[in-house]
Order: structure tokens, then C-alpha cells, then sequence
């Protein structure tokens, strides 16, 4: 099928199977589905989209039909995107499954890992997290010391995961743990899948500034896990992990990106626009232009570097610059959000105080998945092969 | 569209690169201003630039161009701002080749674009008339006289106007309409005084003093004049874009390769942390930049009526990023980045008179401001 026939075929789909309600801009956590064993719709509307979307294989579009996708090409996944984003359609179904643990499962897992989790991660059936940082474990994360001692076909581990995010909705979660004692720091650590309600594994939310609890602790108690639930060899943990950090770098920039408020929306709620629509303040509209130029910048970036990858030049670390770029734009764009709100953006409850948690979440992006400036430090040796410090 | 360069333009900008490193390196700026030369740049460059067809590239085939477009002569502007090139390339091949392609009448075209291809002819594009770009104001006047016009007002800082043999004068007609006007650049009534810029260019002001034109010099090919200005303007942003990404690129990898090699302390200085997150900002700028210039670029040959956001963007960006690419190498560079010996400092003197030329970042701005409505 050619791309534009797909184009006509993905646009009338959409057209009659995406209720009205779910091109909304998400405004709170409850308009985003997540899955799980626990999940519950918040509307029919919701519902309905989620189910239809599965159906089609497009909650995970580019993943093999086995596995619960659709198959499609990287072209006809970027023009299902592009078709979605122009009728504002919301994600069907947020997922760390999707976004994380997935493209890591297809490279490394074994066929068994492959057929017992993908599909219940394209249709939403199991909820995951991610146990990476520990309290001695953050930006220097392969100093972490969360311990698996293997006794026949068990691994018992016990330890603290801490950041480890909605691990108190989740089913499942997938972790690094110590399990060679005796190997350098990076060649000790595994990749691997633990059912939170096997027994030994508990949470405890971290309240934050935004007044909501997305993080946790997780405690690991002799917790048992089967040897059969390892990603990749034992000792394969880092390289995983470091595939998968790409991929949640791509997450997190595409989440960033994705709709939401802009100053110019935050000023005509705030009622501070001139009698011709624009940003009333001259200087807050001047920033507002700068960021719109950044965002167009960073929108065709995505792109040109989508462009260059299919061309065989690869994405590699400029993963971080995306992320860096992104988050940094992100918060920007949140603290402009605050200015042209003015008194309004400080209120708190309800639906009114949606803008200022946004804004206090958004502190974390450069914070969360390496901080910007690990990030920094991944170009200037990665890309621009600076000498070593 | 695609960000990626087809087979043709990357052996056009192979072929740029390779030939402007042998004929048009740094030094042949620094040869020109220290001769104080009073062309502003070598006729024999330009001469050379038709035969290797670069003066044809926005000309169609039928007026002896080779019409490869706006991303392909904006490929080759890219590799003569990393040289730092003095050429009427951007006066002339891009925006004159623009204005009568979009604005000239049929004989028009075929007097005027065959020696734009052939290189017969330098052509000055004179818009603004204040110290900053404002073509929303002219007051440059063109008044009907019998067959032909009256032209009275001023010009300032037009690009390549020392050297230029002809000029295209933006002017209001008794309509209230801007209209360009093909004038030779020794008519009688026109005063011209040469300004040496920081970069070593040599761009002219004009006083015309009722000059007087013939019927035909003023283009009128185009349905609404001013649409055709402006997207002549646009297409010269999004060129000057690729100019200035070219200045910022260079002014990075020679930047990255001093760091590399320069010790201090016993260590390479690029091996400091302090260094390493500065160039990698720079590099992630960079990257931004390229993706807008390449966007512009590409819109205005494939959806034009989508362009005129895109050319500000990308002259805003590229405006900043040139800026900091040349500011940036300074401070690396250290002391000798101050002296005059070394290029670092010519980089970032081409960036802030590129950066001017047709809106600085400031003044696209405003127009990204004005074209999304807020």
C-alpha cells in the first residue's frame, strides 16, 4: 500500500473511531490511561478509543502483529502519528511497557519473555515500572547496590529502589540488580522482570513539591525470583539498561512535545491579551517567540533526525541531545505558562491548579532519565569525542 | 519533504566545498580587506562561480540556469559561510534571481536572467532605508514621467552595492504599492558611498535624486508586487540562514579542534567539564539551527505558501546560534581568540553583519509573533 493511500485510509479510520471527548488536550492524570491489573476507565468514551485502538495493533503500531502490534513501517508509524497529532487525538494507553521495557524486550529478550509479556503490554493488561536509581544511586546509577543471590533456579533479592515511578499502580516491575559480587562495577548487574505481588516487594509514595506522589520508594524483602525472569545473560544489565535510557529519552521529549498549555493559551485564560488577541505584555510575548521558534526547531529536529536514522546515519547518543533540547524546552515553556497566567497560575485545587503542578513537575524532566548535565557529558565524549576528563 | 540531501546536492555541496577551500579560503578575505580592495569582492570569483554553475542554480533552464532551486543554492551559501566568501552570490543569484523570477514580465526574464546565469552582471538588492530592516517603511518614491518613472530617496547598506553594475530598488508607486525597479547603479542622479562593515564587506548607501528610469524598469510580471517582495525577502532569509549556519559550523569545529589540542594544567582543555557542557549547548543549538534552515529552505521549493514562517524562524535561529557559535569560540580560544591573527574573531564578525542583513533574531521574532497571531 503506498503511504499516501495509507495516509486516506488512517485519516478516515481515525475520523470514526476517536470520540470527540478524546481529542481534548490531557488535562489531568485521570484523562490518561495506563493499564494494569487494577485499571479503571474513566469514561466510556476512554474506553471505547482504548479498545479500538488494541484492536487495530496500534497502541504499539511499529511492533510484529505476534506480539500484539500492527506491524507498520517506520513511515506509515510516523504517518499514523502525524494523522493523530492533527486531530489532537489523545494517547489511547501511557505505558512504561511501551515506551521502555518494550524495545528492550524485542533486542534482548528471549523468545518466551517475548510472547509472555509484549502482548499484555500492547493491550494494556499488565502495568510496569522501572527500579533503576537507589538512594546512593543517581546520576552515578552503576554504583547501585540492590543484591540478587541465585540458590538453584532463584535469584533472592533484596534492597531500595527509590524515583521509581506509579510503583504503587504497578503489576510489574523490571529492575537492575547486583548479581555478580565479584565483577567490575558495570558487569555485575542484571536485567530483571519481577511480579510485584509475588511476595517480598512493597512501596511507599514520595510526596513532591507538585503536591502529587508519581515517585516511590520500592523495598525489596527476600524477594524470589525465578532465573528464568533475566533479561539478556546475567552481567548484561548495563548494556540493557543504557538501550533502554535511549529509548526513555525518546519518551520523555515526545511526551514533552505532545499538546498541553502554551503562553499564548495561558494568556487568553488569564484574560492578558491586547484587544487584537495577543499577549498583552511586549516582553513576555517577545519569550513566547523565541520558545515557538525552539519548538519549531526542536519539532523538525525530531524529524531530521528520523530522516537520518532510516538513511543509516543512526540516532546513537544524540538521543541526548533530543533529550536535553526537550526538557530544557519543556520547562520553559512551563515557566512562560506561570507568567502569563500571573495570580491565577499560583492557584492549587482541582482542575485550577492543574498549571502550577505542571509547572513543578516539569523540574524533573532534566532531572529524571539523567540529568541534563549527564546528558552534556554523553555529547561532548560520545559525539563530539572530547578527551576524557 | 526529506531533511536529508539527495544524491545531486551533496556532489553540488562536495563540489563547493572542495572548490571554494582552492579558490575562496579565509585568506582570500583577509586579501581583500587588506588592500583595501574597493569591490568588496573578485570578479574572477564570480566569474567562476557561472562556470561552475552556481550563478544558475534558482535561473530556469529556458533563461540558461540550471534550476536546482532554493535548498541547493542555499547548500552552497552554507559552504561559502564556513570559507567566509565575499560574492554577490546572495545579492544576485539568490535575490535577484528571486525578484524576477517572481516579479519580472517575460522580457524581463529573458534580458535579465541569462546574465544572472552567465555571471554578466552584479545586481544589489536595495530595500531598507533605515539603520535596521524595516520593509513595511519605504519611502523611496518612483513617480510616473511620460514613459518611465522619477526616482527619489535613499538606500542603506545594501549588500554588494561598492561593486555591484546594477540594482533593485524597492520603491512605493503612486498606487501605494512597492514595486522593484531594475536601475543601473551609474545612472545619472544616483549617489553612491561605499561603507566598509565590521566584517571587511563593503556594502553601499544610495541617494537617488530624480533619477530618471524607462517604462520598463520596473518589474511587472507579478499579479500583487507586494506578495512577490515579500516572498522574494523570504527567500533571502532562509539563504542568509544557511549562510550564517555555515559560519556557526565552522566557527564550532575549529572551536572543537583548539580545545582538543590545547593544554593547560597537563591536559587537554576539552577535557574539562567547564568546556565539555559549553560546546555540547553549542553543538545542541547547532542541530537546531540546521533543522530550521533546512526546513525553510526546503518549503519554499516544495509548499511556498507555508514558507514565510519557517524563513523567519530559521533566520532568528540561525542569527543567534551564529552568534554564540563566534562568541562561544572567543572564550574558548582564550587570548589569542581576541587577536587578529587567528579567524575565530572573523567568524563571529560575519555572524553579527549576516545576522543584521534582513532582520536580525530580534526582528524575525517578531515576525514568527505576527505570523502565528499572538
Amino acid at each position: 500500500m503506498s503511504l499516501e493511500t495509507f495516509r486516506a485510509e488512517t485519516r478516515a479510520w481515525l475520523e470514526a473511531n476517536c470520540p470527540p471527548s478524546m481529542r481534548e488536550p490531557v488535562r489531568s492524570e485521570a484523562d490518561a490511561y495506563w493499564g494494569g491489573r487494577n485499571a479503571e476507565f474513566a469514561s466510556e468514551d476512554q474506553k471505547r478509543w482504548f479498545e479500538a485502538m488494541v484492536e487495530k495493533g496500534w497502541t504499539v503500531p511499529a511492533w510484529p502483529k505476534e506480539y500484539g502490534g500492527a506491524g507498520l513501517s517506520k513511515d506509515e508509524a510516523f504517518v499514523l502519528k502525524d494523522e493523530m497529532k492533527a486531530i489532537k487525538a489523545r494517547s489511547p494507553l501511557s505505558s512504561f511497557g511501551i515506551w521502555m521495557l518494550g524495545p528492550a524486550l524485542l533486542k534482548y529478550g528471549s523468545d518466551e519473555q517475548k510472547a509472555e509479556h509484549l502482548p499484555k503490554i500492547a493491550r494494556g493488561e499488565i502495568r510496569w515500572c522501572q527500579g533503576y536509581s537507589e538512594p546512593g544511586a543517581g546520576s552515578d546509577l552503576a554504583s547501585l547496590r540492590t543484591k540478587g543471590v541465585l540458590d538453584g533456579d532463584t535469584y533472592t533479592v533484596n534492597g531500595q529502589k527509590v524515583w521509581t515511578s506509579y510503583a504503587d499502580k504497578a503489576d510489574w516491575i523490571f529492575a537492575l540488580v547486583r548479581t555478580e559480587a565479584d565483577a567490575p562495577k558495570h558487569l555485575g548487574i542484571s536485567f530483571m522482570l519481577i511480579d510485584m505481588e509475588a511476595g517480598g516487594v512493597s512501596t511507599k509514595p514520595i510526596l513532591l513539591i507538585s503536591g502529587r506522589s508519581p515517585f516511590c520508594e520500592t523495598f525489596f524483602d527476600d524477594a524470589k525470583v525465578p532465573a528464568s525472569n533475566v533479561v539478556g545473560k546475567p552481567g548484561q544489565g548495563w548494556e540493557i539498561a543504557k538501550y533502554l535510557l535511549s529509548h526513555e529519552r525518546a519518551g520523555i521529549v515526545s511526551e514533552a512535545n505532545f499538546g498541553g498549555l502554551n503562553p499564548v493559551s495561558a494568556a487568553h485564560r488569564s484574560g492578558e491579551v491586547d484587544p487584537e488577541g495577543r499577549i498583552a505584555d511586549p516582553i513576555l510575548r517577545a519569550e513566547t517567540a523565541k520558545l515557538t521558534i525552539d519548538a519549531l526547531a526542536f519539532e523538525a529536529t525530531l524529524r531530521r533526525v528520523k530522516d537520518e536514522a532510516d538513511s543509516g546515519e543512526g540516532v546513537g547518543a544524540r538521543a541526548s541531545m533530543l533529550k536535553y533540547v526537550g526538557t530544557e524546552l519543556n520547562k520553559r515553556r512551563n515557566v512562560l505558562n506561570m507568567s502569563a497566567l500571573g495570580s491565577d497560575g499560583l492557584l492549587w485545587e482541582g482542575d485550577d491548579g492543574a498549571p502550577a503542578r505542571d509547572w513543578l513537575r516539569s523540574r524533573a524532566n532534566s532531572i529524571e532519565g539523567g540529568t541534563s548535565e549527564i546528558q552534556l557529558n554523553i555529547l561532548a565524549k560520545r559525539v563530539l569525542e572530547l578527551p576524557g576528563g | 519533504m526529506s531533511f536529508v540531501l539527495n544524491e545531486e546536492e551533496q556532489m553540488l555541496r562536495d563540489s563547493a566545498k572542495a572548490f571554494l577551500a582552492e579558490t575562496a579560503p579565509v585568506s582570500a578575505l583577509r586579501k581583500l580587506r587588506d588592500a583595501d580592495d574597493q569591490t568588496g569582492f573578485s570578479r574572477d570569483l564570480w566569474a567562476s562561480m557561472a562556470e561552475m554553475g552556481w550563478t544558475g542554480i534558482m535561473v530556469p533552464e529556458e533563461f540558461g540556469g540550471v534550476d536546482m532551486g532554493h535548498a541547493a543554492a542555499g547548500f552552497v551559501l552554507r559552504e561559502m559561510g564556513r570559507t567566509l566568501t565575499a560574492s554577490p552570490f546572495l545579492s544576485t543569484a539568490v535575490l535577484a534571481a528571486a525578484a524576477f523570477r517572481l516579479a519580472g514580465s517575460d522580457a524581463q526574464k529573458s534580458a535579465w536572467l541569462p546574465k544572472i546565469a552567465a555571471a554578466e552582471t552584479v545586481i544589489a538588492f536595495a530595500i531598507d532605508e533605515k539603520a535596521r530592516h524595516d520593509p513595511s517603511t519605504i519611502e523611496t518614491t518612483a513617480t510616473r514621467d511620460g514613459n518611465g518613472f522619477r526616482l527619489n530617496g535613499k538606500k542603506r547598506f545594501v549588500a554588494c552595492g561598492a561593486g555591484a553594475d546594477a540594482l533593485l530598488v524597492a520603491a512605493k508607486t503612486e498606487d501605494g504599492k512597492t514595486g522593484l525597479f531594475i536601475v543601473p547603479a551609474d545612472a545619472g542622479g544616483i549617489t553612491r558611498t561605499a561603507r566598509r562593515t565590521v566584517d571587511s564587506h563593503l556594502p553601499a548607501d544610495f541617494v537617488f535624486e530624480d533619477v530618471r528610469l524607462e517604462g520598463d524598469a520596473l518589474l511587472d510580471g507579478a499579479e500583487d508586487s507586494d506578495a512577490a517582495l515579500a516572498m522574494v525577502l523570504d527567500a533571502g532569509r532562509a539563504a542568509l540562514a544557511a549562510e550564517a549556519l555555515g559560519v556557526a559550523e565552522e566557527a564550532f569545529d575549529r572551536t572543537i579542534d583548539y580545545i582538543r589540542e590545547r593544554e593547560q594544567f597537563g591536559q587537554p582543555i576539552g577535557s574539562f567539564q567547564g568546556m565539555q557542557h559549553r560546546a555540547a549547548h553549542l553543538y545542541s543549538e547547532l542541530e537546531l539551527a540546521r533543522s530550521l534552515v533546512i526546513k525553510a529552505l526546503r518549503t519554499l521549493d516544495e509548499t511556498p505558501s507555508q514558507a514565510p514562517l519557517w524563513c523567519a524562524a530559521a533566520k532568528a535561529k540561525a542569527t543567534e546560534v551564529s552568534r554564540l557559535a563566534g562568541s562561544e569560540g572567543i572564550q574558548m580560544f582564550g587570548g589569542v581568540g581576541m587577536t587578529d591573527e587567528y579567524d575565530i574573531g572573523l567568524y563571529y564578525k560575519r555572524a553579527q553583519a549576516a545576522g543584521e542583513h534582513l532582520g536580525d533574531d530580534a526582528w524575525n521574532a517578531g515576525r514568527v509573533s505576527a505570523l502565528s497571531g499572538f
